[in-house]
């Protein structure tokens, strides 16, 4: 197994980093097409605005045409998870257009405030293979203001006031919104999920 | 929870492995070793942790700037507290803000009463230097979320370190007017004390050091308490 993490910049990514190697697994950051285009699995990480995120994959040439023409089993985290789809409310921003859909702002209400941070449990009708060992109501640790509507592609979803993607899976292309790196027991169990899964062609 | 005592850095790495392994949710670590005067300070230390913990945590104690919240964000921790640092310097909650976002800024109060207002009170690591800011904390409260807190501490300082309960009251005046997460700090005692304080004053969380550093009240039986009392938890 080949692990590339895209350098998205953004301070969770030694947090990332810490979490693959506790499960024993290496990994390099890297913003290089060629290592990402030779790498088994990709993880794209993202924190911060999705204007900022994708501007700096933009300003590595040939980094967002590689992304996207990518077969090998890639996880997107929280903003790298939105980027996956068309658009972002967030900057009215292009995104990658890997999923189909647009990221949307919640709802601003007195009683919760955005961002939506803290720990929240995954709903779910198992069946994903990243969900395996991972129960209905289990508690994830979440930390966003924008998030994806639950569509076809949604296989785990979370409630703040609104539902919303916790979880989406397209062919080879996954996200999670919320942290595997700091959802304790539950996240481990996702990311060794994602690095078990096997190239798809 | 506090590590306001003096552990070695091997003791901290071991009970922060414990904490979580009993399923605490967060944890705050206050750094002693951040000097008031402000010299250069190690913080590889918070690297240590961030290779064992897979929980948020936050780091308090010794940011002053952007830089030094840079460090700590940068070495893997997911929050930055500030108090002190704070109360001399407003615009340093916005700069924070503005940089990392509201969601890694949280504010420390400090607060107690004083002539029937709540005020809040500055520097009270140290108890030589501690003093009354002759800010009202409800004022604070607002002005730290207008300038881009993404959440407060309030720890109610009579009740700090007595074990007999959160100050109800005084967390109930606060949540009227905060809109950012709120976390209850001073005076955990006894399993009780956190289901009043999140039935009663309605924080978002529960703030305890002593009371799990001396083993008086486990982690899980505290959540299966709480569970028991209808209050939700993560397991």
């Amino acid at each position: 197994m080949q692990l590339a993490i895209i350098d998205s910049g953004g301070a969770n990514i030694a947090s990332l980093r810490y979490a693959i190697d506790r499960l024993g697994v290496a990994s390099e950051l890297t913003t290089d097409p060629e290592r990402i285009r030779a790498a088994s699995h990709v993880i794209l990480p993202g924190v911060g605005a999705a204007a900022d995120c994708m501007g700096r994959l933009q300003k590595i040439p040939g980094l967002v045409d590689t992304i996207r023409k990518l077969r090998q089993p890639m996880l997107g985290i929280c903003v790298g998870m939105q980027l996956l789809f068309e658009s972002s409310e967030e900057g009215e921003v292009p995104c990658l257009g890997l999923l189909p859909g647009r990221v949307r702002r919640f709802a601003d209400r007195d009683d919760l405030p955005v961002p939506h941070m803290g720990w929240n449990q995954l709903e779910f009708e198992p069946g994903s293979p990243l969900l395996q060992d991972i129960q209905p109501g289990d508690h994830v640790y979440f930390v966003h203001s924008y998030s994806a509507p639950v569509s076809p592609l949604t296989v785990a979803t979370s409630t703040y006031g609104e539902q919303f993607s916790a979880l989406v899976q397209s062919g080879n292309v996954f996200g999670a919104q919320f942290h595997p790196e700091r959802s304790a027991r539950i996240g481990a169990l996702l990311l060794r999920n994602f690095l078990q899964l096997q190239q798809t062609h | 929870m506090r590590f306001r005592d003096h552990v070695v850095v091997g003791d901290i790495l071991e009970l922060a492995q414990r904490y979580r392994d009993e399923g605490a949710d967060e944890l705050v670590f206050y750094d002693i070793t951040a000097s008031p005067d402000g010299r250069t300070v190690d913080r590889s230390w918070i690297r240590r942790i961030a290779r064992i913990l897979d929980i948020p945590f936050c780091v308090a104690g010794g940011i002053r700037s952007v830089a030094d919240a840079e460090e700590v964000l940068g070495e893997g921790a997911e929050k930055v507290s500030i108090n002190s640092p704070a109360l001399a310097d407003p615009e340093l909650i916005s700069r924070l803000s503005a940089r990392f976002g509201a969601q890694c800024v949280v504010v420390g109060i400090d607060s107690q009463t004083v002539d029937g207002a709540y005020q809040v009170y500055q520097f009270t690591g140290d108890p030589e230097r501690t003093r009354n800011t002759a800010r009202k904390t409800l004022d604070w409260v607002r002005e730290v979320q207008e300038r881009g807190a993404g959440e407060i501490v309030l720890n109610c300082m009579a009740s700090d370190g007595v074990r007999k309960g959160y100050d109800i009251a005084q967390l109930s005046a606060v949540r009227a007017l905060c809109r950012v997460p709120l976390i209850a700090s001073g005076g955990a005692g006894a399993k009780e004390h956190f289901a009043s304080v999140f039935n009663e004053a309605h924080v978002d969380g529960a703030l305890a050091a002593s009371v799990f550093h001396t083993g008086a009240l486990p982690i899980p039986d505290l959540k299966t308490y709480l569970r028991d009392t209808h209050i939700e938890v993560r397991p």
